[in-house]
């Protein structure tokens, strides 16, 4: 049985529709993300999956309990960590978990041995009696992390785990995700706009665009699709005409300048492409990677699409007010 | 609904609540100082000048005083729920699996929690100031002292929730703190917490009779210093009547609250 099973979840804000009849199952021990740009639907559809928003219509189920009659069941089934941060932090780490065990309704006896264990798990124990405005970004983020998973969840969310974090704290939060999928047994639902984390952290992930699913597979297969080798050429008057003569090109993107063809065997056909389209400033041939994918399915790449404020700059803002 | 993860739900807001008071001390000191300098400036001030039937002016407007440190600290207490909303705090409340009741009461245990605290220790304050003659006529009993925290009671509890009903619609501290000054003023100064109601113009008088905060300062004059427009009993009535009136109002609004 799929630990969450989405039928037809529809969102609309004033006549928006953020989520648009997503249909989509989760199995159990799985790592799952959910991939595309800001204003993609994803923390949306978070938001439904944990209680906090009612879809317009539409249903799922959560560890089998439906998300608008059983809030109760489904609340006490799932940890999240939230793309702002969530900790209080005129109170210490161990303070906001032990908050979050009391919230839980966790015995004081299995709430003390659980604090210790997720503080180890997430190298905190010698920074518990910290209060939180101490921590770096990546700290709290790592204390998130194991509150959400404090009470035991089947499955947890992380909205954006990384948004905003330096690079050696990404990779230390990927490690943990990593680990505790082995040790808590649990299933994990990621939504990101980083291709990188998406391809490192899960075993399968929905390409989501304007509310809908695009494209829904593991990061290999999803890479098989696009087919054949990328070559990328930075040129300014491309003969895209001749291009299309070409037999071993399968799919040509131009814009801004840019030129993206899907090539059989690119190695050797380089020298043919060069003669073909004329001057180029730059080259480049890589195997297909998720922007890749992004690209075949949306004819957009992620990195065009608008950020918004990140966790960090509006944890700054914040403490400035404070 | 499981009644004790409910309880233990309350007790954890509570705590919370709690904790963040006791670190935040300027808020601690400023709550103290603010009372005392009306106290001794205005109420010295206007005391050297003015003494109300037979009593000391600084005296009459200590319940006043004391009221209006409830009422202000009371109300600004449901700003921090806005902060919550700012960041993500909010929603790891609001996931958790206990009612949006228990959330509610649970910060209005919390904010009356301050309050009182408050209060206790302006009640000592006066009780000293009466005791070395600064106030004169000011005499705090322990009976006065644990009648006058009964009533502050009921007033801050009432108090909390109308901060909370307010600050659960707001989306900034900015728009809260004007849309409380717009409540909080008119309260205070409506209340008789600086004059005597018994000889009010006709048209100031059914302001301060509506306004639920007059009953607060009229049963602390009472228990303070026996001196009282209405009976201890009619001021209390109305002040459980006020408070479970708002409690029912913010439950409510807690439930439609947005994320």
């Amino acid at each position: 049985m799929p630990i969450i099973e989405i039928k037809n979840l529809t969102k609309q804000y004033n006549g928006l529709t953020a989520v648009d009849s997503l249909n989509l199952e989760v199995q159990e021990g799985e790592i799952f993300c959910l991939l595309g740009p800001n204003g993609a639907g994803k923390t949306t559809t978070l938001m439904m999956l944990t209680t906090l928003v009612k879809p317009t219509s539409g249903t799922a189920t959560v560890g089998g309990f439906d998300i608008v009659k059983n809030q109760g069941d489904v609340r006490r089934s799932i940890g999240i960590v939230f793309q702002d941060p969530s900790s209080d932090e005129i109170l210490t780490g161990y303070e906001n978990l032990k908050l979050h065990g009391m919230l839980y309704g966790m015995s004081p006896k299995l709430r003390e041995e659980r604090i210790k264990e997720v503080l180890e798990l997430v190298e905190l124990t010698e920074r518990k009696d910290d209060l939180v405005k101490k921590y770096s970004g990546g700290m709290r983020r790592r204390l998130e992390m194991a509150r959400g998973l404090m009470h035991h969840p089947k499955i947890l969310f992380l909205d954006e785990p990384t948004l905003g974090l330096d690079p050696q704290s990404r990779e230390h939060i990927w490690k943990y995700v990593n680990n505790l999928v082995r040790k808590e047994k649990i299933s994990v639902i990621i939504t990101t706009h980083y291709m990188d984390e998406a391809d490192m952290l899960c075993d399968r992930l929905a390409i989501i665009d304007h509310g809908k699913i695009a494209a829904m597979d593991s990061p290999a297969k999803l890479k098989m699709i696009v087919g054949g080798d990328v070559v990328v050429m930075k040129t300014a008057n491309p003969n895209l005409e001749g291009i299309k003569k070409l037999e071993f090109v399968k799919k040509i993107q131009a814009k801004d300048g840019i030129v993206s063809l899907t090539v059989e065997n690119a190695s050797e056909h380089l020298p043919q492409i060069l003669e073909t389209i004329g001057k180029v400033e730059s080259v480049e041939v890589h195997l297909p990677t998720l922007d890749d994918v992004f690209l075949h399915y949306t004819g957009k790449a992620i990195r065009e699409t608008s950020a918004e404020g990140g966790w960090a700059e509006k944890l700054m803002a914040f403490r400035a007010k404070k | 609904m499981n009644i004790k993860n409910e309880l233990v739900g309350i007790l954890a807001v509570w705590y919370r609540e709690f904790k963040v008071f006791l670190r935040e001390k300027s808020r601690i000191v400023g709550s103290i100082v603010t009372p005392v300098l009306w106290l001794l400036i205005f109420g010295g001030g206007l005391g050297s000048s003015v003494s109300i039937s037979g009593i000391n002016y600084q005296a009459f407007i200590f319940p006043g005083i004391l009221t209006q440190s409830v009422l202000f600290s009371s109300v600004f207490f449901g700003v921090y729920i806005v902060w919550d909303r700012k960041i993500d705090f909010l929603k790891e409340v609001l996931v958790a699996p206990i009612s949006r009741t228990s959330i509610f009461l649970g910060k209005v245990v919390g904010g009356a929690t301050d309050a009182l605290l408050q209060s206790l220790i302006l009640l000592v304050i006066g009780w000293l100031f009466g005791q070395f003659g600064i106030i004169p006529g000011l005499h705090i009993t322990l009976v006065s002292f644990l009648l006058a925290l009964l009533v502050l009671f009921f007033t801050t509890t009432a108090l909390v929730s109308v901060g909370l009903i307010v600050g659960s619609q707001m989306e900034s501290p900015e728009g809260f703190q004007l849309i409380s000054s717009f409540l909080i003023f008119p309260l205070f100064f409506l209340s008789g917490a600086l004059f005597p109601i018994n000889n009010l113009p006709s048209w100031l008088a059914p302001f301060t009779f509506l306004n639920p905060i007059t009953y607060c300062v009229d049963a602390l004059r009472n228990v303070i210093l026996g001196s009282a427009q209405f009976s201890l009993i009619y001021d209390l009535g109305i002040m459980a009547i006020f408070t479970i009136v708002v409690i029912a109002v913010g439950t409510y609004a807690f439930k439609k609250m947005k994320v």
